[in-house]
C-alpha cells in the first residue's frame, strides 16, 4: 500500500528514464456464476523501452487477458483487478477513465487478433485512423489526411489514397491488419500490444504482418509485447519470452537463454509439439496430453502437474514458486527443473 | 494397413494429372459462372429491390404527396363543403369515394385525414425514437447499473396497457393533435428504446468498440461514432413498422372518443363519422379503412426489406 500511496503522487510528472512498464503481482478475476475465474494470478514482469517481449501459452492461459488488463481494456463490471501497472512510473490499476483515454492511442496502442472484427463496418478506413490522430494530436483534418496517407503506404498499402476512401469490407484479410497496425501507430504509442495479430490470416501473410511490426517496432524505437501461443512466431522477434499457464508465468528468459537452456517442462512441452522439417514423413504429431486446467478450481500444487511427464509427489501438494533470476535473467517455476543434460537428449533445438 | 498413404497419394497426383489433361471437357455451367465472374465478363448481379417493395414505395410516396398538397388540390373542403341533401351517397362520379353523414366529400377527407394521421404518426414517432433512441442506446452501451435502471424503467413503461396510458392522456389534457401526438409519442417510447437496446448491447461487445476505446475514445464518441450508426438501420426499420402501428393507434383512439377532435379530419375520425352508416352505406367506412390497411401494409413491408437489405450488408462482413 505504500508504494501505491508514492504513485499516485508521481502521477503528474512520468519519470521517463526508468524502465518503460513494471508490472508487479497483477491479478486479474472474473466472476462467474459458476465462481471466480482467475484468469490473470499474479503476474511481474517488467518491459524497458524498446524492446520486445513475447507472450506465449495455448489457449486460456490468460495471455489474451493480461494484454488487456496492462492496458485497462477489460470492462469494470464482474472484473477484480488488483496488483500494480506502472507505466513510465505512473500507476494505472485503479485509474479512472479520463486519465485512461489519455493513455490509450496516445502512449498505448493493440492491435487485435481479428481484423475482421475490429474495424468499425460503416466507417471509411481513413476516417478509422484520422480519429485517434485528430483526439491526441489536435492537428488540422488536411494534416491529419496527410498523415494518414502515409501511414497507410509505411504499413505497405499500395494506393494509400484510394484505399482512405474505402469502407474495411472492401478490404483482405491482411490488408485489413494493416490498417490495424496503422491506426494503432497512428499516434507513435511508446508500447504496443500485439494480441495474437496473425491467428486470423493466412500463413503466406503471417510472416509479412509479423515483419511489418518487426519493422515499425525498430524503426519507432517502441516497446511491444506479442501475444501468441506459437513459439516460432516468437523465436526470432522477441527479445524476451515469458510463458503463460493458467493465468501464471511458468518460465521467463531472453529469447536466446530459454531456446538454449529451457528449464520447464511446460515449456519443453509447448516446443516439442512444434512438427519439425527433418522428421520423417507421417511422423505422429507430438502433443500435451489432457487440457489446460479448470481457472475456477485450479489443482493444488502446480497447475501443470496433471499433464507433466515429470510431475512427482510434491509436484502434486506444493506449488512451485517463480525462482529470482539467475545471472541469464532466466526465471521459471518448477520444483524439478529440466536439467541441461536432460534438455540435450531431449533434443530441443 | 501398415502404409497405406503412398499408394493413394500416387492416385491422388495421377486423378489430378488426369483433370488437368481434360480441361478441354466443358466445365458445367457453375464453374463457367464463376470464371466468366471473374474474368470479370459478367458483372456479378446485383440484388434489386422486389417488386412489392416498389408498389409499397409508391403507394407511400402518392400518399405523402397528396397529404402534403391537400391545401392546393382541386378537391372540396373537407369541414365546410357540406352537402346534407346527399349526406351518405354512395360513389358517384362526382365524389368517388362517396359522401359522408353531413354530406361531405370523403375522398377529400381522406387526403386530409392523410395530412393530419401522418403528420401525428411520424411527429410521434419521430419524438419517440429521439427519446427511445437515446434510452435504448445509453442503456445498452453502459450494460452496467445505469443500463440496468434504464432498461428497468423502460420495462415498466412496457407494462402498461398503452391504449389505457394514452386514453388516459388525452383525457386528462384535452384532445388536441399536440396532446394525442404526445400521449402515442409516450407509448412507442419503450418499444423503440427496447429494439434499440437490444441492437446497441449486442454491437458493443464488437472488437471493433474495444478497439476504438484502445485509440482513446472516450464514452461519447464510441457511442455516437461506434455503435450508434451501427444500430441505426433496426432503429429504422421498426420506426417504420412504428408508424403504422401509430397509424392505427390513433384511429383506434379516434374510434373510442378520445382522439383529436372532429373538426380536425384525421383517419380516425373519418371512419368514425362513417360508423352510424356501416348499414347502409359501408364504402364510408371501408374506403378510409383500405386507405389505412394498405399503408400500414407498405410501411409494415418497407421495414421488413429495410432490415433484410441491412442484414445482407451485415452477413457480407
Amino acid at each position: 500500500m505504500s508504494t501505491l500511496s508514492t504513485d499516485t503522487a508521481s502521477l503528474s510528472n512520468p519519470v521517463t528514464d526508468g524502465p518503460l512498464l513494471v508490472v508487479k503481482d497483477l491479478c486479474t478475476y472474473f466472476k462467474t456464476d459458476r465462481g471466480l475465474v482467475r484468469a490473470v494470478d499474479g503476474v511481474s514482469l517488467t518491459l524497458e523501452r524498446g524492446k520486445t517481449l513475447g507472450v506465449v501459452g495455448e489457449s486460456g492461459s490468460g495471455k489474451t487477458v493480461l494484454s488487456r488488463s496492462i492496458m485497462g481494456l477489460l470492462p469494470k463490471r464482474d472484473v477484480e483487478r488488483s496488483g500494480s501497472v506502472q507505466f513510465e512510473g505512473v500507476e494505472l490499476v485503479g485509474a479512472d477513465n479520463s486519465l485512461m483515454v489519455q493513455y490509450w492511442g496516445d502512449q498505448m496502442a493493440m492491435v487485435f487478433q481479428d481484423p475482421m472484427t475490429s474495424l468499425n463496418p460503416v466507417m471509411r478506413v481513413g476516417k478509422q485512423i484520422t480519429e485517434g490522430l485528430r483526439q491526441h494530436l489536435d492537428i488540422s483534418k488536411d494534416h491529419a489526411n496527410k498523415t494518414a496517407r502515409s501511414l497507410l503506404s509505411s504499413v505497405g498499402i499500395p494506393e494509400p489514397e484510394r484505399r482512405l476512401r474505402q469502407y474495411p469490407h472492401e478490404l483482405s484479410g491482411g490488408m485489413r491488419q494493416r490498417v490495424m497496425i496503422a491506426i494503432a501507430l497512428a499516434c507513435g504509442p511508446k508500447l504496443l500490444f500485439a494480441d495474437e495479430p496473425t491467428t486470423a490470416l493466412d500463413v503466406t501473410v503471417q510472416a509479412q504482418i509479423l515483419d511489418l511490426l518487426q519493422t515499425q517496432q525498430r524503426d519507432r524505437y517502441m516497446a511491444m509485447i506479442l501475444v501468441t501461443h506459437d513459439l516460432g512466431v516468437v523465436a526470432g522477434r522477441t527479445d524476451e519470452i515469458a510463458v503463460m499457464y493458467a493465468g501464471k508465468i511458468v518460465e521467463k528468459a531472453p529469447t536466446k537463454v530459454l531456446f538454449t537452456s529451457l528449464r520447464h517442462p511446460y515449456t519443453e512441452a509447448l516446443l516439442s509439439s512444434i512438427p519439425k522439417i527433418a522428421d520423417p514423413s507421417h511422423t505422429r504429431l507430438k502433443t500435451i496430453g489432457g487440457r489446460p486446467p479448470n481457472l475456477i478450481n485450479p489443482p493444488t500444487g502446480c497447475s501443470f502437474s496433471p499433464r507433466c511427464a515429470y510431475a512427482q509427489d510434491k509436484c502434486r501438494v506444493d506449488e512451485p514458486p517463480l525462482s529470482a533470476p539467475d545471472a541469464d535473467g532466466h526465471q521459471f517455476s518448477c520444483w524439478f527443473p529440466i536439467e541441461l543434460s536432460a534438455k540435450q537428449t531431449a533434443e530441443v533445438r | 494397413m501398415r502404409n497405406p498413404l503412398p499408394d493413394h497419394g500416387e492416385e491422388l497426383i495421377h486423378i489430378m494429372h488426369d483433370d488437368e489433361a481434360r480441361s478441354d471437357v466443358p466445365a458445367d455451367s457453375a464453374t463457367q459462372y464463376l470464371a466468366a465472374v471473374s474474368a470479370g465478363t459478367v458483372k456479378a448481379k446485383r440484388k434489386g429491390l422486389p417488386v412489392g417493395a416498389w408498389i409499397a414505395i409508391g403507394w407511400m410516396t402518392i400518399l405523402i404527396l397528396a397529404a402534403i398538397l391537400a391545401p392546393v388540390l382541386p378537391i372540396p373542403d373537407p369541414i365546410n363543403d357540406a352537402n346534407p341533401l346527399k349526406a351518405a351517397q354512395g360513389p358517384t362520379l362526382n365524389h368517388i369515394f362517396g359522401l359522408d353523414g353531413n354530406g361531405r366529400d370523403v375522398f377529400s377527407r381522406i387526403i386530409w385525414g392523410a395530412r393530419n394521421s401522418l403528420f401525428i404518426a411520424i411527429a410521434a414517432v419521430f419524438s419517440g425514437l429521439l427519446l427511445g433512441g437515446a434510452l435504448g442506446l445509453i442503456s445498452g452501451y453502459f450494460k452496467g447499473r445505469i443500463g440496468g435502471v434504464l432498461g428497468a424503467l423502460t420495462d415498466i413503461l412496457l407494462a402498461f396497457p398503452q391504449l389505457v396510458l394514452a386514453l388516459a392522456v388525452v383525457s386528462f389534457l384535452g384532445r388536441t393533435v399536440f396532446n394525442v401526438t404526445m400521449a402515442l409519442a409516450i407509448v412507442s417510447i419503450p418499444i423503440l428504446a427496447r429494439i434499440t437496446r437490444a441492437s446497441a448491447l449486442s454491437w458493443s461487445e464488437r472488437d471493433f468498440v474495444t478497439a476504438a476505446r484502445a485509440q482513446g475514445a472516450g464514452h461519447v464518441r464510441t457511442m455516437t461514432r461506434e455503435v450508434l450508426p451501427n444500430v441505426l438501420p433496426a432503429m429504422l426499420s421498426i420506426s417504420l413498422l412504428g408508424v403504422a402501428v401509430v397509424i392505427v393507434a390513433e384511429a383506434s383512439l379516434s374510434l373510442v372518443g378520445a382522439g383529436v377532435k372532429p373538426d380536425v379530419t384525421t383517419w380516425g375520425n373519418v371512419i368514425f363519422s362513417g360508423q352510424p352508416y356501416l348499414r347502409n352505406s359501408p364504402t364510408m367506412v371501408l374506403l378510409p379503412s383500405m386507405v389505412i390497411f394498405f399503408t400500414v401494409y407498405s410501411l409494415n413491408y418497407l421495414g421488413d426489406v429495410l432490415r433484410a437489405t441491412f442484414d445482407v450488408r451485415e452477413s457480407a462482413l
